[in-house]
């Protein structure tokens, strides 16, 4: 039981973020929401990799334990490197914003012409 | 953004090149302990956003044209892209580790564990390198950007 | 270097050029504009010729693999094979997809030597829209699902930059962000389906993973996800929200190339469900009395559900627009709508085709199949026209609002007659390809079930209805004094609209030809699933 936390850990930041993206107005609010979201999944490709009683996947030169696999390591190295671009480009969208508007409510950008 | 006082930019000019160093460590080893080129680049730019926070982006964007640094960005992108049209032309397959397990240039051959050097994987840290350089650059503009754009008075870029 | 060399190394070749141009770029821009953007033509022309080169051998001698930074696709140690390295798996589909990509790419980069001339930073904007191509076209080629999603993010991060080009208007940087926030939590959705997969099979190549899935629970939410994820990047209601706006406030040459990445994520959908899941897909998820509820029959009845409030969204929506671009981004929507109309018959009736197997694909689900994928071209190319048109209106008049616009018709002739042509086809009257694709929806859903070729068929007539009320009140009419010294579109966006006319026209006349040719290996390679895994693993399998 107690190995099955993380993953209650992972839909609970899921659910989170999820919410946070639908219903918050303030747009800094919604970014935060995505990186929670990003959080989770990465959260969720270590937890897949472990076995128990390993050890990290580095060959040294002493005993031989098994090995937690490195395939997902890399594969979440990967997403956040991917979610850093993502967050950096959807902040400097904001800025913008702010200048032109000179508000960071959602709807009342939505609501403006022009 | 203006700076912060003499003793914040006394202590971050002593600090600044340990962590270079280490930046450069975690890079420089990236096949042979965790780290590589986004970690180790990730670590540099950190310590270069210390300086900005201290010296202040006024300051800072006086001192390094923003023009430089993206000719060394694309340097680090067009670094990685011809590493692999290298494999292509030398070893027959795209992206293909030519400098491993041949003969011309022997000094790329040692593999295996326990040798921790910095020519046992072949094309592996060249690759790194690359990525490294263009990931300092890139992470700091960004945040040079971001700091000159949300000045008091302002905040045209360009 | 003989031509075997070049066709044997062009799938990498096909990805690997465009990136190396949009890094080199910006030192080439520094030389001046003028060979900076002949430079950029070059490049996508040398793509463009890469991709005819792989497509005809593909489709006349069979599937292609490449395999990064080794020799064979597979590892054998003692006897047991293990691929564990990346590769690009080029079938009949792949280079159908490849084509079109292609097309929309050289079209949109001719298209913007005019358009975006007098705006600054476009030394960027170059290396952007090369990061886009490339994007699409790993995308497009790839064997691997991990490799699949990374150049789905790389499609999404360049695609929202570029739509948020124009930084001083308020709306586009509004659009960029919309676009941004549900494309990324649609990315997010297929790593995790991703993740799922790998702990079960230990295993990320498609042709692998085909072979060795079985439908448990854990598979059925990855369906789940991979099939919603997919979904919102591709704009089917109810994710449809970002559609007209990232549409509309881009400017025309992205919306050209925005479009090849929107019928990338249908490819994507086509590649899950029948490769992917293939030896599942009729597997009986329930016995009730006699009839068993297959999974195919429950997928199937709800992406076609979807298809139809698709359709009536899109076309109702678009009837009550005043601005030109926003009403034929939601006639757009409309026409997504139809794809998966065809793609759902075919998930229903998906038991006729592989009867006695071997692939019969003379009867009703075939014909769909063949309907759906000929009508992605051809939806890319309508739609394109359109826009293209728009664009050019825009950079005569300064005008999008269609209560401004009016007379236009004397001072922009070529102008008018494209417009009419991509009117027709949109519609799917003859003699334009649009009707040899609707034709064969109509015929084949149909026989699944009457209602639905009924609504199909109404809103299709609706759709014209709309954009003739378009052409009436933009190009006819008295000329109106603000319009006095308009002057005709420049040369190369009337050089790119000419391009994409030619070959609508030729596919409408000739639509047996293209269908023999192109579209039929393109149905058959996506059925037949086990090929697709015994290439690569080399007829072994454990």
């Amino acid at each position: 039981m107690i190995y099955n936390i993380p993953y209650f850990a992972v839909v609970a930041l899921i659910l989170v973020g999820l919410y946070a993206v639908i219903f918050k107005r303030n747009l800094i609010k919604i970014v935060i929401g995505i990186s929670l979201i990003e959080s989770g999944v990465n959260l969720f490709l270590i937890t897949l990799a472990y076995r128990q009683d390993s050890t990290a996947p580095i060959y040294h030169g002493s005993g031989s334990r098994i090995m937690s696999l490195p395939v997902p390591h890399a594969l979440t190295l990967t997403s956040i490197v991917i979610g850093v671009a993502v967050t950096a480009l959807m902040l400097s969208l904001i800025i913008h914003l702010y200048r032109h508007y000179g508000t960071l409510d959602a709807r009342k950008i939505a609501e403006e012409e022009e | 953004m203006s700076g912060m006082s003499k003793i914040v930019k006394t202590i971050s000019n002593i600090i600044f090149p340990f962590i270079t160093i280490f930046g450069l460590y975690v890079i420089a080893h990236g096949h042979l302990t965790p780290g590589g080129g986004f970690q180790g680049g990730a670590i540099v730019a950190s310590g270069c956003a210390m300086i900005l926070v201290a010296y202040g982006s006024l300051w800072t964007m006086d001192k390094i044209k923003e023009k430089q640094l993206s000719i060394l960005e694309s340097l680090g992108a067009i670094g990685f892209i011809g590493v692999a049209f290298l494999g292509l032309i030398f070893g027959l397959v795209f992206f293909k580790n030519f400098l491993v397990n041949q003969d011309t240039i022997p000094i790329f051959n040692e593999i295996g564990k326990g040798l921790s050097n910095i020519n046992t994987a072949g094309v592996l840290p060249l690759m790194n390198f690359a990525v490294g350089l263009k990931v300092i650059v890139g992470l700091f503009v960004i945040v040079l950007v971001m700091a000159y754009a949300t000045r008091p008075n302002g905040g045209e870029i360009e | 270097m003989n031509l075997e060399t070049v066709i044997t190394h062009s799938p990498a070749l096909i990805v690997a050029v465009p990136l190396l141009g949009a890094f080199l770029t910006p030192f080439i821009g520094k030389i001046s504009d003028k060979v900076r953007n002949v430079f950029v033509i070059l490049t996508v022309g040398l793509t463009f010729f890469l991709v005819y080169l792989l497509a005809s051998d593909v489709f006349a001698n069979g599937i292609r693999i490449y395999v990064f930074g080794g020799d064979s696709s597979v590892i054998v140690s003692g006897e047991s094979t293990f691929a564990i390295r990346i590769l690009f798996e080029v079938d009949g589909m792949n280079a159908f997809m490849a084509i079109i990509a292609s097309i929309l790419a050289i079209a949109s980069v001719i298209y913007s030597w005019a358009y975006m001339k007098e705006n600054t930073g476009l030394d960027k904007f170059y290396t952007l829209i090369l990061l886009l191509i490339a994007g699409m076209f790993g995308m497009i080629l790839t064997g691997d699902l991990f490799n699949f999603f990374v150049f789905l993010e790389i499609t999404s991060i360049a695609s929202c930059a570029l739509i948020a080009f124009w930084t001083n208007k308020g709306k586009s940087v509004d659009a960029g962000f919309k676009y941004i926030v549900i494309s990324s939590i649609g990315a997010l959705f297929v790593l995790f389906a991703i993740g799922i997969l790998y702990s079960q099979y230990n295993a990320l190549n498609m042709a692998v993973l085909a072979n060795s899935i079985q439908y448990t629970f854990l598979d059925k939410i990855a369906l789940g996800l991979l099939v919603a994820g997919l979904a919102m990047k591709a704009g089917i209601v109810p994710m449809h929200m970002w559609l007209p706006d990232a549409y509309g406030k881009a400017p025309s040459t992205v919306t050209l190339i925005l479009i090849g990445a929107t019928q990338t994520s249908i490819y994507g959908v086509l590649r899950v469900t029948f490769t992917l899941y293939g030896n599942q897909l009729t597997s009986t998820l329930k016995q009730i009395g006699n009839t068993s509820v297959t999974m195919n029959w429950i997928l199937g009845i709800i992406i076609v559900a979807l298809a139809l409030i698709t359709i009536v969204i899109g076309v109702l929506m678009a009837l009550k627009q005043t601005d030109f671009k926003r009403m034929i981004a939601f006639a757009a929507v409309g026409e997504i709508g139809y794809i998966f109309l065809a793609i759902g018959s075919v998930i229903i009736s998906y038991g006729q085709i592989i009867a006695n197997g071997n692939m019969d694909l003379t009867g009703p689900a075939g014909m769909a199949l063949q309907g759906g994928i000929f009508h992605i071209i051809n939806d890319a190319l309508d739609i394109g026209l359109l826009f293209l048109v728009a664009g050019a209106i825009y950079y005569s008049t300064k005008q999008t609002s269609l209560n401004e616009m009016g007379g236009l018709a004397r001072n922009m002739k070529y102008t008018t007659v494209f417009f009419i042509i991509g009117l027709l086809a949109v519609a799917g009257m003859p003699p334009m390809n649009g009707f040899a694709s609707k034709l064969l929806i109509y015929q084949s859903t149909y026989l699944v079930n009457p209602i639905i070729a009924i609504v199909a068929i109404v809103f299709s007539i609706l759709l014209l209805a709309v954009f003739v009320k378009v052409f009436h009140s933009a190009f006819l009419g008295p000329k109106l004094q603000k319009f006095k010294d308009v002057k005709e579109a420049p040369k190369s966006m009337l050089i790119a609209m000419g391009v994409i006319t030619f070959i609508i026209i030729v596919f409408g006349l000739f639509p047996n030809l293209v269908v023999e040719n192109i579209i039929q290996p393109a149905a058959k390679a996506i059925i037949d699933h086990s090929s697709y895994i015994t290439t690569v693993m080399g007829g072994v399998l454990p």
